[in-house]
Parts: structure tokens; sequence; C-alpha cells
């Protein structure tokens, strides 16, 4: 199949408009007889859940969690960017639109960056009028800061728990409708297959992890919002719950999975103790806004930072790169600590860290200020390392944070099978090769709230007359018993290894290989390791329990089977990938420790179809075409 | 460190449940609870024993997922502190650690420590919302709201919805976790229009809920992990009245 990536014609400023204008539309009495279903209730799929259902389509909502409020777009600290203006510094629809195509390394689609700059101003409307507290000055008007890979300050927040009040606000919204018997909410469900009749997708199969039994659903459409993969390195910022799984039964069967090598690896979380790690914690990138990277000029320096005097520290940051300092995009700074590392100048008992300073800033604006800015932030970095940074700098390295690529989506945020959408960090389309900080929460809700509700209207247009498919359709039996079988097999197995115990390899094997720095050789090494642990699951891994009971072991195994099989395809993309962009640092390419983009050649989005295990996939080709800005290197100098 | 350990068991929401007892033997200081916990199921798997069911999910203490009564309080010992915030040089070496579901009637248990708080979500839909649908806002600027009470309003909006307050306190009462999300929207102008009717619908649901009455008490202010204050459950107070005087 030929990727068509259905971007409407004219200019750039006026695609969106056009598209809206002169999109189908279903009447309200239409809308009535239409099912949507809705995976995950993070930003993405909790703002379209409740706004679809607003719309007056019959909505269904499933999160694995107890409380679709839970999803981990709470997690998120720091903020959500859109282009107000609010501070007449020079912001714009375009500038942001911009800010977001440099920051993603000239790998993502013009036009779908361009909406979503343009709907980012309705979005802190919407939050606003939801009663959502953003961050105020003393005149009563909103608060903005900056964030990394921006000049502006186009970043709102709230306290550093925006993703937070973001999504209780999506979630209250979700509440609104569920009890007006607009949707129906399943918590504790699982996605694990899609249903798929005639090419279109008509339906989901649900573990439902309280009675594990195995749950059928109809829909018109399905959308899933069912968040990144960044749970294949085992160690991430991630909540322990975050999976790959509905989204790659989705690639299974037929939905292609575009970027996958994409991966973003956030420079500022707090550093790794010991072997029993189960997670890593991201401090937001709004810490680097006051705060100071650092780490000793000479080698294996042991001292305390507070006993290293001024000239004999690095600011490595604000050395090479002098216009962005300390707020150089992720994916950079995130180098640059390896880089430090690497070179035997890192910080801390492993020597895997770097100093995040705030003395100079305490000292600028009084302690009190930075409390109230970055409170919470302080408080919960003392927490976990019993270090008070007030009084010494916090240690920070990078992790695994936010993964780029994700399902191939058109214009429409449809993936390649009919019916079956893909909204938020599940799908690959807005960050390019990196995502500049803020901009997740953004995405998130620009898809769930403002463009999804027109885009999906324009394919249930034609579908009013499709009658609902009894679930006792062959197709739902068959996407069943695959189900089924797989969860027989995981029980049968009983092996001598744990699921964790292959989870810690196969993250281990994406980390040394895949992660910040990669090369063909170990690339290729990689993949025949990865190809043979899975094997090795297979054939030995030990799942306690049954079946048909709350089995948290059994619902790990599952997903950890879908990591081994995508950690694989994203081993082939970034072997693809012969250039360096974003999150994709191939060793190969380089200037001097700086990417270096092929341009000619790698102007385009990597979407892979899947062919089965056994073999190579399949690679389609979307090429990326500028016509509105000019491609450059990417500098931040 | 080494722990004694003695941990709620339960198969399913109607079987009997029981304390059962756990050794675990090097526990690093460094290593939060729930890791600990992860530790001592990795054992129980490779012995074949079914591993203790939890919920947990960002372990950043933000999700509001985890929820273990930790030595007869709801989230342990350390104050403003979720269960996964938790570090093993909070206890001291050689301490007996006991372990159980966060309890109320209005939360019945699923598994071992994991229990449905399903009735705070319903709580939630029958009134703690702005009834504004999507596209219906005007200019985010439109409307100044003080930074006090917009402070204030978020001191209250900081509730994470653990279900410690009804945990902690002796009649399992939900008042805590109601009042801050009546205060969060009442102090704020976009929730002036729906006030009245927020506040006797959600405490209608809770009641309906079954949870149990405030008694000023305040255990459920003293072991909330986000530091809710009992100041909100004045302001329900006052808000209820309101609401039931002028209806």
């Amino acid at each position: 199949m030929a990727l068509d990536s259905k971007i409407p014609d004219g200019p750039l400023e006026s695609k969106w408009t056009k598209y809206k204008s002169s999109v189908k539309l279903v009447n309200p009495a239409n809308k009535r007889k239409l099912d949507v279903l809705v995976i995950g209730t993070g930003l993405a799929g909790a703002s379209a859940a409740a706004s679809l259902a607003e719309l007056g389509y019959k909505v269904k909502a499933f999160c694995f969690q107890d409380s679709p409020r839970r999803a981990h777009s709470i997690a998120a600290q720091g903020g959500i960017n859109s282009a107000k203006n609010y501070k007449n510094d020079g912001d714009s629809v375009h500038r942001l639109f911009y800010d977001t195509i440099k920051g993603g390394d000239f790998r993502a689609r013009e036009a779908n960056v361009h909406r979503l700059a343009e709907v980012s101003v309705d979005i802190i409307d919407q939050c606003v009028a939801q009663g959502v507290p953003f961050a105020r000055e003393y005149g009563g008007l909103l608060d903005n800061r900056s964030f990394g890979g921006a000049q502006v300050s186009r970043t709102f927040y709230a306290r550093g728990q925006t993703g937070q009040q973001l999504l209780i606000g999506a979630y209250q919204a979700l509440e609104r409708q569920i009890g007006l018997g607009n949707v129906e909410m399943y918590s504790r469900h699982e996605m694990v297959e899609v249903v798929t009749i005639d090419g279109k997708a008509r339906g989901i199969i649900c573990r439902n992890l309280i009675t594990g039994k195995l749950e059928r659903f109809f829909g018109h459409a399905v959308v899933l919002a069912t968040g990144g993969y960044g749970n294949v390195f085992f160690l991430s910022t991630n909540a322990m719950g975050s999976n790959v799984t509905a989204a790659w039964r989705a690639h299974r069967n037929g939905a292609y999975f575009a970027n996958p090598c994409y991966t973003q690896i956030h420079p500022t979380c707090i550093p790794v103790t010991g072997d029993y790690q189960s997670k890593l914690t991201l401090m937001s990138e709004s810490l680097r806004n006051d705060g100071r990277v650092w780490v000793p000029k000479a080698k294996g320096d042991k001292r305390k930072p507070q006993d290293i005097p001024e000239e004999e520290r690095d600011y490595y940051l604000e050395r090479k790169y002098p216009s962005f300092g300390n707020l150089a995009p992720r994916d950079i700074a995130s180098r640059a600590a390896k880089e430090a590392c690497d070179d035997g100048r890192g910080v801390g008992a492993s020597g895997l860290a770097v100093y995040l300073d705030f003395a100079d800033s305490i000292k600028r604006l009084g302690k009190e200020k930075v409390e109230e800015r970055y409170g919470n932030l302080f408080d919960m970095y003392k927490h976990i390392t019993n270090e008070n940074p007030y009084e010494t700098p916090m240690r920070i390295y990078p992790a695994v944070h936010y993964t780029m690529g994700g399902l191939w989506v058109d214009y429409n945020l449809m993936t390649s099978v009919p019916g079956l959408y893909a909204t938020g960090e599940c799908n690959f389309s807005d960050h390019g090769a990196n995502r500049l900080g803020a901009s997740a929460l953004m995405q998130g809700l620009a898809d769930g709230y403002f463009v999804l509700p027109y885009t999906i209207g324009n394919y249930l247009a034609d579908e009013i007359f499709t009658k609902a498919i009894p679930t006792d359709h062959p197709a739902f039996v068959e996407a069943e018993k695959t189900a089924q079988e797989r969860y027989d097999k995981l029980l049968s197995i009983q092996g001598t290894r744990t699921v964790d115990d292959f989870h810690k390899e196969l993250g281990k094997i994406i980390w040394d290989y895949c992660g910040m720095a990669r090369s063909a050789e170990g690339l290729t090494k990689a993949r025949q390791m990865v190809r043979k642990l899975r094997d090795e699951f297979w054939k030995d891994v030990k799942v306690t329990g049954g079946l048909h009971e709350f089995n948290v072991d059994l619902d790990k195994a599952n997903r950890v089977a879908d990591f081994l099989e995508l950690g694989e395809l994203m081993i082939i993309d970034a072997l693809d990938r012969n250039e360096s962009c974003g999150g994709h640092f191939r060793v190969e390419y380089q200037d001097d420790g700086e990417a270096k983009r092929d341009d000619e050649n790698y102007a385009y989005v990597a979407a892979w179809e899947f062919t089965g295990l056994e073999g190579d996939p399949v690679l389609h080709k979307e090429e990326l075409k500028y016509e509105n800005i000019k491609l450059a290197v990417r500098s931040y100098k | 460190m080494k722990f004694n350990l003695k941990i709620w068991r339960q198969k399913d929401a109607n079987a009997q449940g029981k304390l059962v007892d756990y050794k675990i033997d090097n526990v690093s200081e460094d290593m939060s609870l729930l890791e600990m916990m992860d530790v001592l199921n990795d054992q129980l798997v490779r012995k074949g024993e079914e591993p203790v069911a939890f919920d947990h999910d960002c372990r950043e203490g933000i999700c509001g997922m985890c929820s273990m009564y930790i030595n007869g309080r709801a989230h342990g010992p350390v104050k403003a502190s979720t269960t996964c915030q938790l570090y093993m040089r909070n206890f001291t070496d050689g301490e007996t650690i006991t372990i159980e579901p966060f309890r109320a009637g209005a939360f019945p248990i699923v598994r071992d420590l994991a229990v449905t708080r399903s009735a705070f979500d319903r709580i939630i839909a029958a009134g703690g919302f702005v009834s504004v649908s999507t596209g219906q806002a005007q200019d985010a600027n439109n409307t100044p709201i003080g930074k006090e009470e917009a402070d204030k309003a978020m001191d209250a909006a900081a509730c994470i919805g653990c279900g410690a307050c009804a945990a902690a306190c002796p009649n399992a009462s939900a008042m805590l976790f109601v009042s801050a999300k009546v205060a969060h929207l009442s102090l704020l102008p976009q929730g002036q229009v729906e006030r009245k009717e927020r506040a006797l619908a959600m405490i209608n649901q809770m009641d309906e809920e079954g949870f149990g009455s405030c008694t000023n008490i305040g255990a459920c202010e003293a072991e909330c992990p986000k530091e809710i204050s009992l100041e909100n459950i004045a302001r329900l107070n006052r808000e209820y009245l309101w609401a039931t005087v002028a209806k």
C-alpha cells in the first residue's frame, strides 16, 4: 500500500482552516448511532473521549489503571506550550511551528506541526475554562516561563504539576460525560487485540484485569491513545504499567509503525542507585531555567561540589552552546552529559551523573522564589536521594523519557488501517526526531480536543449505514482466540526465568546499543541478541497464577512479549537510518560530536509494515516535503 | 538491612484474607518500599508462589495509584508521602513492617493489597467539574484571577485521589477528597455557576457510596500525601449549608 499522508492542498497557514470548513459532517441523530472506542485515558484519550461524547457519539473508554485519572500524563511536571504571545516577546503560531520543526531536527511533517501550533492557542482557553489552576501573576493574568529549544516564554504551568492538572481537567470532562451516560468507562481493562472486518477496524478484545476474562467490544471506529513505548528500556521515566501492547497489536494487524528508533533521552533525571532500581524519576526540564549544569574540569575529581572552586568547574552547556546555554534541547543536553561522563568527569558514586546547581539562583532570587518555582521538585528530589538541593547541587543523568516514534498516521490521525486512529504519544506525527519540552501535553490535548473530533467525522460520515456488528462475528471469535492462545502459552511454559529477568536483559541491550549512541556494528549485534532473547522468553519464562484471576505477573509477561518484538524493530529502524538526527545519534555520522543529518537521502518517515517475525519488515517511505521552511543545520550555539 | 514483613493476602474480593509472614534480607536503604516489594515478589515467583498484588504506577508520588496501609498508617510513616516515595531508610533495620490494603467499605478489595476506588470517580461524575464542552471557551486571559485565589485553588487541586483520607479515617469518610474538589472549583470564577448543585450532588453521591461521616478527627489531613488542609472541609460544610438553604 502506498502511503498517502492526505495533507490538504493550499498554503500552510490555511490548510487546517480549509480542511475544517470542507470536512464531511455527521448529523446529530446519526452520531447517536455511531460507537467509538477510545483506548487509554491520558491527555489524548480522555480529551478525545470527552469531546467525542459531547458531540453526541456513543463512546466507550478503556484504561488499564484503576481509574482514568491515573494515566501517566499526570507525571508531566513543567508545562504546556502555546503560541499565545501573552509576553509580547515575539512569539507567534509560525514561531512555535518553526521551533517545533527545528527542535525535531527537520523530521516532522510541516502540515501537522503547523496545525498543532494553531490549536495550541485554543488548548489554554479550554483548560482555563475547565478550572485548571495555571500559575498567575499578581495582576491575575496567566504566567509563563521558558523551556528548552525556545527563545520566548510560551510555557504555561501549574506549579510542578502541569500534567496532573491538565489531566484532571480532561478527566473531569470525561467523568461529566460518564455521568450523563454518554461514555461507558471500563477501567482495569487492557486492550490485547484489534478486530478488523473487511479491512476496517471494528472492535477490540480486552482482558478484564480483575476477572481475567477476555471481553469483546464493537466500535465503528477505534482510537488508540495508549502512550509511548519507553519501557522497552526497562528503566525509564514512564510509569510501571506503560506499555506498547495496544499499539503493537495494532501493528501486527496492519498498522504501520513509524520511526521507532526516535526515542528521547531526557537530560535531567535522578541517577540509578542499584540493580533493584525499578524506574527512573525525571526532574522537570524547567529546572534548567534556573539551574546550571556542570562537572569538574579535572577527571576523577571526587571532592564535594562545594569544595570545587568556580574556576575548576566546567559549565559545559554554557560553554558549548552560548546562545541557549542550559536550555539547549534535550537530545543535545543528554549527549553532552554522556560525553562528560564518558570522559571520566562524571560525579557521584557511579560517576554517571552531572551537577545541576541552584546556588547562583538562590543568591540572585532568594530561596523563597526558588521554592515557589520548584518547591515540589526539590521535595521530590530530597525524598528520593536524601540530599537537600537547596544546599548541595542535584545530581542528574539522562534517562529514557519519551518516544517520538509510534503508529504511522495520516493528517486525519488515521493509521494505515481504516477506522483505526492513533493520538498523542502513541502516534509518530508531530515531534520528528526530537520533542521539545512542554510539547507532549500540547500534542496530546491538541489531538484529543481539537483535531480528532473533526477528522473522525470525515470517516464516520460514511459509516452511518453500518449497523453495530454483533460480537459473535467470526472476526471477533478469531481475535479472541489469538489472545487466548497467547495467554495459554505464557502460562504453560513454566520455565526458570522471571518476566523481569527478560525485561531487564532486553532493556540493557536496547540501552547499550540503541540508546544515546548507536553504531551499525552494535545494532547488528543487538538485533541477534534480541532475537535470541525472544526465543528464550518463549521457551523459559516463568509466569505464576492462572488466567481467570487478577494476575499482575501474567499481565507483565504479555507486555514484555510485545517489547521483545518492538525492540527488534527499533534496531532495524536505527540501522536503516544512516544519519544522525535528534534522538537518533549514529556515531558514524557526526561533525565533532554534533549530529550530522543527511537530508538528501533520509528526509523521510520510515513506516514499517509487519510481515511476521522471521524475515525483515517492509519499509514504506513517506517523503518529507519542506515547502515553507529551509532545511538547516540545527544549531543552538 | 533486613525486615520481617506481615502482608495481607486475599485471593479475591470474596475470599477470606489474612496476614502472612515473610522475611527479607539484603535490603538497601536506598531502595524504595515498592522496590523492596519487587524483590520479595521476585523471590516468591522463583519459588513458584504467587506474587503479592499491589497497585502502583508512576512511582513518582503523583498518580495516586499506590495505596498501602503500613504499620497502621495510610502510606506509612513519612509525612506528606505516598507509598511509592517511602525508602527503606525510613524504617529501622530488623523492624517488623505490617502492610495492609486501604480499608473502607466503599473500597472493595480486588486482591491482596489492591482495592477498587471507583467510588471516587463516581463522586466526580456527580458534579466535580465545570460544564464547559470543548470549543466553548473564551480567551484564557479574559478572566483575571488573583494570585492568592489561584494559589489556594491550586492547593486544593493538588489532591491525587489516592484515598488515603478515607483509609485513615476511623469513619471511612471521604470528606477531605470531596472538599478538595469542591474548594478547588468554588474558589475559581469558572466554578461559580454550578457551585450549589456541585456541593449537593457530590455530597449526595459520597453518601450513596457508603462513606462515613466526618467527626473532625483530622487523620485525613495528617495522612494526606499532598497535605490537603482540613480547612477545605470547613469550606465544604459552608458550601453545603449555603446550597441547602438556598434551595
